[in-house]
């Protein structure tokens, strides 16, 4: 694996971040990670292989310490190390959300650029495997919230493979979300494609209306393509990507052209990313905006409750027949 | 202890000592607080100004064993650590006073002051954050297979936050070369710690890690350098992290504009004439040195505390771009 390979190669979405990871781990002695249970793959098998190729000081079982896993990786960065900091799921990142706000995200500015902090903070999102209120939520509208962060939400294993790269190699503390219902979804990876940070990605080309997503809601969009559940309609569809700093000029140059924006994310509606991008829309192009996230409720663990919170091709087409009816 | 390596650590105190003297009083009115309005005249430090006055041998005696690649985090009140790493007193002294030619170019303020080019990773807002920075900062320095050594600032009331138990304990699982310094001034904010904790306190806590820990009389410049040497050799030489507590006093309020009224005049009284400056100076005059001698080192150190004050308020504000600058280069800073 350690030469370049130009033909695209089936992997899973681990697989791929566990790739990305390997070869920047190849490329710099200074790249290391941390976090719980990493030596055995990690929860979600990510990290597997890696341990017993660069051994346990590069890759560092943590204990459950999630204060001190992002503290001192804010401090390792400082210092010259350049950490890849698993949270487990971003329920868990609350325990260390002062390291995260006030810390990784203040340090280059309240030093005055003193101090860099190039780090990648991976907290998995999403609802996945009947995991209940406290391993399901999505929050990248925190982060996007935060100054000095970026917020990384890929979809597909090329996505995840390329955006680790390039969170890597950004030298910004970075939010880097993966959805736990993502990880053995398998696709094409080409490893010489670089996916930058900022730049959306459009899933299909239509004039009737634009569809922004991202992460899980990725997936949603293109069953609905697969079965022909927008019939007539013919949907402008951007995977965003990247939440902080978004591909504003991909959304307007859409929004412009169907003059209707729907946002859609598995996050609640209420204060979610989409507001920013819907309000953003109509500010700057007048375009007729609707949203469509989970409902302000903790995520249930019955699969009745579950599904209230879940986005589906049902709820997709509602909120796109509310646009189009508006 | 040499007369001169004493001379040394007491030149040290009367910086900070008169570095801190001087921001108080150019902090005056510069932040409503305490029931005391701010004044009609903005003042030269505007905002909270957490001051380490009385707490200057413990600053001294630590960094005097500190090399110029060592690093160090610090806490709120970290004026004296700043000066004891190696920074220069006129360039904090402009950051105090909001300028661009401070070492924060006036985006971080006295809460924030750091020279990261002294190895000085910040002073910082909340207490005990600098904790997990300084075992990270220290766990870099381990696996980089660096010789240098970290020490970690800290005070008492930071003892019952959660990121002290978790920073001590990964120091200890993966023994890195980290110093932690637990200036115990007996008060949090302005309530006493001891009525806020409980067991036999910070000592006890590092000891029920299995660091090798030490007390030290926080306000005799001499023990404390004493023990910090020899704590900083076992550390370079591998032994690990090491947990030192020391007692001292802080003689101001909680910040400078606090006068600190919730503490018993007969204690502030008692502990002024413990005062670490005093003391040094008891200990040079039986060392021999003549008190002209010391006379000479406080008006040396105040021509730079002087001119410190002169070049700050004569100083450049940033400008508004300034804002939007040392953000983040993804995106950089942005209204949008």
């Amino acid at each position: 694996m350690n030469t370049t390979i130009n033909t695209a190669t089936k992997m899973t979405y681990a697989d791929a971040a566990c790739a990305a990871l390997r070869e920047a781990m190849l490329a710099d002695p200074n790249v290391i990670a941390l976090g719980e249970d990493l030596g055995r793959g990690g929860v979600f098998g990510q990290y597997r292989g890696l341990q017993a190729e660069f051994g346990a000081d590069r890759i560092i079982d943590t204990p459950i310490s999630e204060s001190n896993i992002m503290g001192s990786a804010v401090g390792m960065a400082l210092a010259g190390v350049r950490p890849i900091v698993e949270m487990r799921v971003i329920d868990f990142a609350l325990c260390a959300i002062d390291e995260i706000v006030n810390q990784a995200a203040k340090n280059r500015f309240m030093f005055g650029g003193q101090g860099r902090v190039p780090l990648v903070a991976r907290m998995p999102i999403g609802i996945w495997s009947a995991s209940a209120a406290q391993h399901s939520q999505s929050l990248e509208a925190w982060f996007a919230h935060i100054p000095g962060l970026v917020v990384v939400t890929p979809a597909t294993p090329q996505d995840n493979y390329g955006l680790l790269k390039s969170s890597m190699a950004s030298g910004d503390p970075v939010i880097y979300m993966e959805h736990k219902e993502l990880w053995g979804t398998q696709g094409d990876v080409d490893r010489t494609e670089a996916v930058p940070l900022g730049v959306g990605k459009k899933l299909a080309d239509g004039n009737d209306l634009t569809i922004v997503t991202w992460s899980r809601g990725v997936g949603i969009c293109m069953q609905a393509l697969e079965q022909g559940a927008f019939g007539s309609v013919k949907p402008d569809i951007i995977d965003l990507r990247t939440i902080w700093p978004w591909d504003r000029a991909m959304v307007m140059e859409s929004a412009v052209r169907t003059g209707r924006l729907l946002v859609m994310h598995e996050a609640v509606q209420v204060a979610g990313f989409g507001a920013e991008i819907a309000a953003s829309a109509a500010e700057q192009t007048g375009c007729k905006v609707q949203r469509l996230g989970s409902p302000r409720i903790p995520v249930g663990y019955a699969q009745v409750l579950e599904n209230e919170s879940r986005l589906s091709v049902d709820k997709l087409l509602a909120a796109t027949q509310a646009l189009l009816k508006q | 202890m040499t007369p001169h390596r004493l001379l040394d650590l007491y030149r040290l105190m009367s910086r900070i000592r008169q570095f801190e003297n001087a921001a108080e009083i150019a902090s005056q009115g510069g932040v409503a607080a305490w029931g005391l309005a701010a004044s009609a005249k903005p003042a030269l430090v505007r905002g909270p100004l957490h001051l380490s006055t009385g707490q200057e041998a413990v600053a001294a005696g630590v960094c005097h064993n500190m090399e110029r690649a060592d690093l160090l985090t610090s806490t709120h009140r970290g004026h004296g650590h700043t000066l004891a790493k190696g920074a220069d007193a006129t360039r904090m002294m402009c950051e105090l006073f909001g300028r661009a030619t401070g070492y924060n170019k006036g985006k971080g303020g006295s809460m924030h002051i750091a020279d990261f080019s002294v190895g000085m990773l910040g002073a910082n807002g909340v207490v005990a954050a600098g904790i997990p920075i300084a075992t990270g900062a220290a766990h870099a320095l381990k696996i980089r297979k660096h010789p240098n050594i970290v020490a970690c600032f800290f005070g008492d009331g930071a003892t019952n936050r959660g990121p002290f138990l978790e920073g001590l304990n990964w120091a200890q699982v993966y023994q890195l070369p980290i110093l932690f310094v637990c200036e115990d001034n007996r008060i949090s904010a302005t309530t006493p710690t001891p009525a806020m904790t409980a067991g036999a306190g910070a000592f006890a806590r590092a000891q029920a890690m299995g660091i090798p820990s030490e007390h030290v009389d926080g306000n005799d410049v001499a023990a404390v350098d004493a023990t910090a040497h020899k704590m900083t050799q076992d550390i370079r030489a591998g032994g690990g992290p090491r947990f030192l507590h020391a007692v001292t006093y802080r003689f101001k309020g909680h910040v400078s504009v606090d006068p600190g009224t919730y503490r018993d005049a007969k204690e502030v009284e008692a502990a002024l004439l413990k005062d670490p400056l005093i003391v040094a100076r008891a200990r040079l005059a039986s060392l021999g040195v003549s008190s002209a001698d010391i006379a000479a080192i406080d008006a040396q150190v105040k021509l730079e505390i002087d001119t410190a004050l002169q070049t700050a308020e004569a100083a450049p504000w940033p400008v508004v771009a300034d804002a939007y600058e040392d953000i983040m280069t993804t995106g950089a800073g942005v209204w949008l």
